[in-house]
């Protein structure tokens, strides 16, 4: 009864989820409602979850459910802790979940919303999701150890070392990027920048409350916080329209980066439970909160995606980022789809507080599945805008110029049709004073957002409220990563550092934590500020960078899994992990060797370097640079990016080297080679269901 | 007569009760362990040992959540 019941069932969502799929294939060209979009993603998000990470914990895992894993062997009430599964998985989505499933998307958009979502949907069932359940898997058969760890068990130490410079590598440029998502958004924007000024004195209120008021009230202090954050949207209208508050935040885009630099060095200096503590817990609470509020949005507005379904950017001719289909829309989106940060986190805290092997599926799988869900609503709204919205926000200043007139014009000669009286209005609408050039996601996401959801809620009048909300809600999570990001990367300089001069490593000494914290600072500090005094790169340029680094530590990660799997001598279903595998390395590597190659100079890093340092040489000054020595600078940075590129280019392939050696060696093995705690039963009387 | 300021404060303790466990939740979701569990723990395994009091988990919990070596995502 009960397996006519589940056939029942399951027939049924595999049958909503092909109308759904049906509705948009068959009316191409004709606008769509997005309600079947996030069906769509819906029903291949439970069917793979039912279907596919089954057969992979059961079969080619062999997950033991009667093993007893490290929390339960060595619960020490503090690191290992057995916590329910639903607990767990909630700890988990709240680690993996930041603003870069809301970015890529949105970028992506430029090419239309099929493009995107099929990356999405394919990337995470058969990669992303893949990657975080057998990385968790391997951490929870080793005692919970880290990526790094894993890497030198069962590859060697070279490699275990290099994969650590890589990381560092990544943090610095996602940081970077990160930073320069908030300084575009916040730019001339009094409203966002005080609303986003005032989460600091609120985070010291609730510290103070969570410390010495009442003590672990985590609730309690996270209930006041929100209401103090919306009341601060709230005034943010008045001081915006106040003469001399608001031309006292409005601020540069140089000012904002440099305000962004002074913030993640003093932050992070900070006591954790003063402020990054109560940010955290807050950003969670919007993070959760927000997308569940814009999937019911979704559902109750049912917008149309005016977003053609592939527009004919494809080509690689695009305004938001140059390159063609075939490679960068797959490094464009990383998380949501497919990220190797993922594996670090499928490493750390989790795998020491999982009670039964019977949860890795749920908790590795299902919870980049709900990541990848954030990734359908971010494009989502991106495509629901008006296109020509879409473009003017996006599309940088050197290509539709800095007045209305000029972007109306430019952006219609490209068939997305728009006036500067839109322009404008839409700019009023969400109470700003112009909505220009303003790449990097979050905004786009926002006016998305508030539109749908002033629709669902409180009308136009309340369309500038929820742009300001959504604008506060990535804002504040992006503060809290560079914040989170500043201090992890500072305990990784000084870690090498300490292998040159031991009392560099030592965390307890002030002037070591301050060099440590300086250099982290100032690395992403640099990145930062090149990506917004340049009128052509920026975004353009670091997001391409994080998203090559990213899927190189997915690329990483993934061959880890793949040695795992043929040490255990599971060879048979080595294609699990092959598959994604070789498609991460082909992607990437080719992304990799067209932002250095490429002769054009919008996407590669040498010829633009090239064409900079050649006219310099000869006395040509080149817009956007004005002087010779911005000339020399432009080239400087273009040949550090091709540098940092080649990097991530060379690391991946020697790790695919070593990978491919191990995995021979483990052909020609008789036995299982693989590197696992030995098998312990769960203790008389625990049973985990 | 009296039996509703009874009922009253029979949901209201209900109601602490559910805050008390939405809150260990949300707890559970950042990461902060149960402190109960850790004393049984100390209690069981290390019976000589002082524990730390409630408020001093609550700052190990935090120090290792934040200022570890766990990086967390984009």
């Amino acid at each position: 009864m009960n397996k006519l019941l589940s056939i029942l069932l399951w027939g049924a969502i595999a049958v909503v989820g092909a109308f759904a799929f049906a509705a948009f294939a068959l009316k191409r060209g004709e606008s769509v409602s997005a309600v079947w979009l996030v069906t769509a993603a819906l029903a291949v998000y439970f069917l793979a979850f039912r279907f596919y990470s089954r057969f992979i914990a059961e079969r080619v895992l062999q997950v033991d459910p009667r093993r007893a894993t490290p929390a339960e062997r060595r619960n020490d009430g503090m690191d290992y802790v057995p916590t329910n599964k639903w607990v767990l998985y909630g700890h988990h989505f709240a680690a993996i979940a930041g603003a870069g499933p809301l970015v890529g998307p949105v970028l992506a958009a430029q090419m239309g919303y099929l493009p995107g979502t099929l990356w999405i949907l394919a990337g995470v069932v058969l990669a992303g999701a893949v990657q975080d359940m057998i990385v968790l898997f391997a951490s929870v058969r080793r005692d919970g150890r880290s990526l790094g760890e894993m890497v030198k068990m069962e590859l060697g130490p070279v490699p275990g070392s290099v994969a650590l410079v890589g990381v560092l590598a990544i943090m610095i440029i996602i940081l970077a990027v990160l930073s320069l998502v908030v300084v575009k958004a916040l730019a001339v924007s009094p409203w966002g920048t005080f609303t986003i000024a005032a989460t600091i004195p609120i985070a010291l209120v609730m510290g103070v409350y969570m410390r010495f008021i009442r003590p672990g009230k985590v609730g309690e202090a996270s209930a006041i916080g929100v209401a103090l954050l919306l009341g601060s949207i709230w005034l943010g209208r008045s001081v915006a329209e106040s003469a001399s508050w608001g031309s006292a935040f409005t601020l540069a885009g140089t000012e904002i980066a440099w305000a962004m630099i002074i913030y993640g060095a003093v932050a992070s200096s900070l006591p954790v439970w003063l402020m990054l503590a109560p940010r955290d817990y807050l950003s969670t609470f919007l993070k959760i909160g927000t997308v569940v509020a814009l999937a019911i949005g979704i559902y109750v507005v049912a917008p149309h995606l005016r977003m053609p379904d592939v527009t004919r950017f494809v080509d690689g001719t695009g305004p938001v980022f140059s390159g063609s289909l075939f490679p960068f829309l797959f490094i464009t989106i990383a998380c949501g789809a497919v990220s190797g940060f993922h594996s670090l986190i499928s490493s750390g805290t989790t795998p020491k507080m999982i009670q039964s092997e019977g949860h890795i599926r749920m908790i590795g799988y299902g919870g980049m599945l709900a990541e990848s869900f954030v990734a359908i609503m971010a494009i989502t709204a991106a495509c629901v805008l008006d296109p020509g919205v879409y473009f003017v926000m996006n599309s940088p200043a050197a290509v539709i110029g800095t007045t209305v007139d000029k972007a109306a014009e430019v952006v219609s000669s490209w068939g997305f049709v728009i006036t500067p009286d839109v322009i404008t209005q839409t700019a009023k609408d969400i109470g700003e004073t112009t909505i220009l050039s303003r790449a990097g996601g979050a905004p786009t996401l926002a006016v998305g957002m508030a539109q749908i959801l002033a629709q669902a809620l409180g009308g136009k009048s309340m369309e500038a409220f929820w742009y300001h909300f959504a604008i506060l809600f990535e804002a504040l999570f992006i503060l809290t990563a560079v914040d989170a990001g500043t201090r992890v990367g500072r305990f990784m300089i000084q870690d090498m550092l300490g292998h040159v001069w031991a009392p560099l490593g030592d965390t307890k000494l002030l002037p070591a934590n301050f060099l440590g914290t300086g250099l982290c600072v100032a690395m992403w500090g640099y990145f930062l500020y090149q990506g917004v005094v340049d009128p052509l790169g920026g975004i353009n340029t670091l997001w391409q960078l994080f998203g090559i680094g990213n899927q190189m530590l997915a690329g990483i990660a993934l061959l880890l899994c793949t040695v795992v799997l043929m040490k255990m001598k599971r060879e048979r279903y080595a294609w699990v992990t092959l598959v994604p595998t070789a498609w991460l390395l082909v992607t990437t590597l080719t992304a990799g060797w067209q932002k250095l190659f490429h002769p054009s100079p919008s996407i590669g890093f040498l010829a633009l370097a090239h064409r900079f340092s050649d006219a310099a040489a000869s006395g040509k000054i080149l817009a956007p640079a004005k002087t010779l020595a911005e000339m020399q600078r432009v080239a400087f940075n273009n040949y550090l990016d091709a540098v940092v590129c080649g990097f991530f280019v060379l690391l991946v392939v020697a790790m695919c080297v070593y990978a491919i050696l191990i995995s021979l060696r483990a052909l020609r093995a008789t036995q299982p080679t693989v590197q696992e705690t030995p098998f312990v039963a769960h203790a008389e009387g625990v049973a985990y269901a | 007569m009296r039996e509703a300021p009874d009922r009253l404060r029979g949901a209201f303790a209900r109601l602490c009760a559910l805050g008390e466990r939405g809150g260990e939740v949300w707890r559970g979701v950042f990461g902060i362990p149960d402190y109960e569990a850790y004393l049984a723990h100390m209690r069981a395994t290390h019976p000589g040992e002082t524990p730390m009091d409630r408020g001093e988990f609550l700052a190990w919990a935090l120090e290792r959540r934040h200022a570890g070596r766990g990086p967390r995502c984009c």
